[in-house]
């Protein structure tokens, strides 16, 4: 308790002096608070596993077993998403029927993965990359692909591909992109539904343990890789996909494919990964 | 109709032996059969999930193996806090509160515990 408190205290002198130093003292530096709290989740991760280097907590559940990392690198070796691959690249360059494309809405022909999620100030939300490829459809006459699996998907997972390396760094630059911020941070840590259980609970306090035969990952890099082709799916799904599926799992009902929920969490666990590479898209169980 | 009555007599005559059949399962320790299923069903107590217990195949380890109960929890009432709702021995337990959120009843609670205690 008293050690929580000090701590505490001291990020709070410590966020009082950041944002003495930048600038006016109403300015609060929330890019600050947030990177305070990186550092916290990261460095739980790392004295849990001293073993496992950053960069490698891109891999889920493989950065922990050795064994499983090895069957699933032979996975990799012929991925089971290289198909959705080449239909997602049709997909961004096909003409829609005003003669644009998708390609026409993003800079650096696609490769952009690391440019979301992002907090549009504008807007006052969160903007993920499977919003902004739907937004662009509409925005050209098209109808918005059907959620979580399929076109949407391959797409994602295209521009995944040609983005992959590039760096986590998500930014929160206002009050507002704070706001956003705590409250994926509140969905991460509570306890819902009918098991009672958190996303922490199993991907923090239990990473590394077995839940029945899956070991659980490390929330540390959850949102590297998406989308995924899951072997159990059959198919390609995108994070909201498995966000669905583990609130499914203890009971509570899932939000939508893109909804604010969704989208305030994955702002947050993707954050939580800054300092990482995006690697998607990734073979799963 | 003659083979028919001569499957009925049949019948009537295995009777007995279904009988005793019927009254040796009804014997056997249901309480803890009940308790076994509940304890490994999927949508009840799942608790193979996390806990080795007994000859369950692909136990997980999020909490202790559940081995020598009747040695080390003789107070009943103790495993009924616990299943019933483990955030009353240790508040930020991730183990669902099954008696609390009525995923559980009261009767299968026991049914679970006279399960345990053969463990
Ligand atoms: C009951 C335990 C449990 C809870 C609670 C839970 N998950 Fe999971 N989750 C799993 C299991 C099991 C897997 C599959 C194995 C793995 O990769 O961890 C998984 C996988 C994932 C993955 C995919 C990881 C990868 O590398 O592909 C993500 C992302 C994820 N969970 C996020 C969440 C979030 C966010 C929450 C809370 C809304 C949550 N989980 C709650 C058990 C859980
Ligand atoms: C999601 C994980 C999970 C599930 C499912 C679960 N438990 Fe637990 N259990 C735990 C954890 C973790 C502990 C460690 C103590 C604590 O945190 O409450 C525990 C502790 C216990 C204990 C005390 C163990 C000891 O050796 O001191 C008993 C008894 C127990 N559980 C029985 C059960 C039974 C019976 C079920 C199913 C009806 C069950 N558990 C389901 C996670 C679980």
């Amino acid at each position: 308790m008293k050690k929580t408190i000090q701590r505490r205290l001291f990020t709070g002198v410590l966020v009082l002096m950041t944002t003495m130093l930048s600038g006016p003292a109403y300015a609060v530096n929330y890019q600050a608070l947030v990177d305070v709290d990186v550092r916290k989740f990261q460095n739980y991760f790392h004295k849990e596993f001293p073993q496992v280097k950053l960069e490698d907590f891109s891999s889920g559940v493989y950065a922990l077993d050795e064994d499983a990392r090895k069957q699933w690198m032979e996975i990799e070796e012929f991925p089971p998403y290289e198909l959705d691959i080449e239909a997602g690249k049709a997909l961004f360059n096909k003409p829609f029927a005003n003669g644009k494309s998708l390609a026409s809405c993003f800079p650096n022909g696609g490769a952009v993965r690391g440019l979301y999620p992002y907090f549009d100030e504008k807007r006052g939300q969160v903007i993920t990359l499977e919003m902004a490829i739907n937004e662009c459809r509409v925005a050209n006459g098209e109808k918005p692909f059907p959620g979580k699996k399929g076109d949407l998907a391959r797409v994602s997972a295209y521009i995944a591909f040609i983005s992959r390396g590039q760096k986590i760094d998500v930014k929160v630059r206002s009050a507002a992109a704070y706001k956003a911020y705590m409250k994926g941070k509140e969905f991460f840590y509570a306890k819902r539904g009918q098991l009672n259980m958190s996303c922490s609970g199993c991907h923090m306090e239990y990473a590394g343990r077995r839940l029945r035969a899956e070991t659980m990952s490390p929330a540390l890099g959850h949102t590297t890789h998406f989308p995924v082709f899951r072997s159990k799916w059959g198919d390609l799904g995108t994070l909201h996909r498995r966000y669905a599926g583990c609130n499914e799992n203890i009971g509570s009902k899932p939000f939508d494919e893109q909804s604010e929920e969704y989208r305030n969490l994955e702002y947050f666990q993707t954050i939580m990964s800054n300092g990482l590479k995006f690697n998607g898209p990734a073979a799963r169980k | 109709m003659k083979s028919s009555g001569i499957i009925a007599a049949a019948a009537i005559l295995m009777l007995p032996s279904l009988g005793v059949a019927a009254e040796s399962t009804a014997t056997l320790p249901t309480a803890v059969e009940k308790g076994r299923a509940l304890a490994l069903d999927t949508n009840k107590g799942n608790c193979i999930a996390c806990h080795m217990m007994g000859d369950g195949e692909f136990p997980g380890n999020f909490g202790p193996p559940l081995s020598q109960m009747k040695e080390r929890y003789p107070e009943r009432s103790v495993l009924r806090k616990q299943i019933g709702d483990a955030t009353i021995l240790n508040p930020k337990s991730i183990m669902p509160p099954f008696g609390k959120h009525g995923i559980i009843s009261d009767t299968e609670i026991d049914q679970i515990i006279d399960y345990l205690y053969t463990l």
